[in-house]
């Protein structure tokens, strides 16, 4: 028996993945970056909730991966190839990386969303996965859902409804 | 995170009482904008994961209008004044006077906007001004700013700098309510989000050990 379609939520500095009958959602991303990294043959889609560019801004020893651009991107590769991804067939989409606040504030920390964007795609780049659609900047938020089957990913903000990319 | 786990029942009274003294002056200091009676509830003072904080307000995709501010000095964090979308209507109707405009969907008319940041604005620099007179610690605000989105995507400002160090978010949420609108009670949080380096500084400046 198929299973039922079900949505696999993703959360703030969270990894998940999904296969097709399931879609893969994550809500209220600003200056975070959503990236789904899938491969459309085997309808298996893996997707991470992005804070901020690089680990070397964790002040701790041990950190979650998944809130990394830089340890987040290949935790997401190695984690789909475990589940039967072949890299070759690898595309990635992105959303996010806004910048909701516009004073300028002292701190770096508050203008994250481009250099979210900046590190993402990098770290795609050294896996050799291209970016095949991004909906990024701009100073609104977005909820993202992704279907591994059509490999469509919806983008929602409150600005501009619905659009698909 | 240690530190984190080394919070006491007593650490969580002393943050409580932050957020009476910030939040009771706040009230206060709307009341007499508005000239009517604010009421504020206990803080409530929580050890949450991220995504717990989402929860605070509804959720990620919740529709809320807030205003922001960093604060800087020795004690760093971030304060936020959030209410849904329709209850910022209200509230911003019967503070101007204004009826014919929302905040459902943009673009929103300036002045209501203004309005809305100024009320913000009142709410977190008192509550700001009350807590530096606690500590005894100057406390430097930002130039506030109203956003209206998402609550995941502007909460997750707060709590930037504290995923540098951690996982979870030590949160002082306030609720205020205006209960004198024929339509119900509307009713908004501050939330105050102190760095996690901040708080051996609250807990020192107050004489209060943080081992």
């Amino acid at each position: 028996m198929k299973s039922s379609p079900s949505i696999i939520q993703v959360g703030i500095a969270e990894m998940n993945i999904a296969r097709s009958p399931s879609v893969i959602r994550t809500s209220g991303l600003g200056s975070c970056v959503g990236v789904i990294i899938y491969d459309l043959p085997q309808q298996l889609a893996g997707m991470v909730h992005v804070m901020l560019p690089d680990s070397q801004l964790a002040r701790t020893k041990a950190f979650n991966p998944a809130k990394f651009a830089d340890t987040a991107i290949p935790a997401l590769f190695q984690l789909l190839i475990q589940n039967g991804a072949r890299s070759k067939n690898l595309k990635a989409k992105l959303a996010g990386g806004s910048q909701m606040f516009k004073t300028t504030l002292k701190s770096d920390l508050m203008r994250i969303g481009p250099r979210n964007v900046e590190a993402v795609e990098n770290e795609l780049a050294k896996l050799n996965i291209p970016v095949v659609a991004k909906d990024v900047g701009g100073s609104s938020g977005r909820t993202i859902e992704f279907d591994p089957q059509t490999g469509i990913l919806t983008v929602r903000t409150v600005n501009k409804g619905i659009r698909e990319i | 995170m240690s530190f984190f786990h080394s919070l006491n029942n007593f650490h969580i009274d002393v943050l409580r009482e932050i957020g009476n003294i910030g939040a009771g002056n706040a009230a206060t200091a709307l009341s007499k904008l508005l000239n009517k009676k604010i009421i504020m509830k206990v803080p409530d003072v929580r050890v949450a994961s991220f995504n717990e904080m989402f929860e605070l307000a509804g959720g990620a995709d919740q529709y809320v209008a807030s205003v922001f501010l960093r604060m800087d000095g020795k004690v760093t964090g971030s304060i936020f004044f959030v209410l849904p979308v329709d209850q910022a209507t209200l509230f911003v109707r019967q503070m101007t006077g204004i009826d014919d405009f929302s905040f459902d969907r943009p673009p929103y008319p300036e002045i209501a906007l203004s309005a809305f940041q100024e009320a913000g604005n009142i709410l977190a620099s008192s509550y700001l001004n009350a807590l530096s007179d606690f500590i005894r610690l100057p406390i430097t605000p930002s130039v506030p700013e109203a956003v209206i989105d998402l609550f995941g995507a502007i909460i997750s400002y707060g709590l930037l700098e504290i995923s540098r160090e951690s996982d979870q978010a030590i949160v002082i949420d306030t609720e205020i309510i205006d209960t004198a609108v024929n339509s119900g009670s509307i009713k908004g949080h501050i939330f105050l989000l102190p760095d996690p380096g901040s708080f051996r500084v609250l807990f020192d400046a107050l004489g209060v050990g943080s081992e």
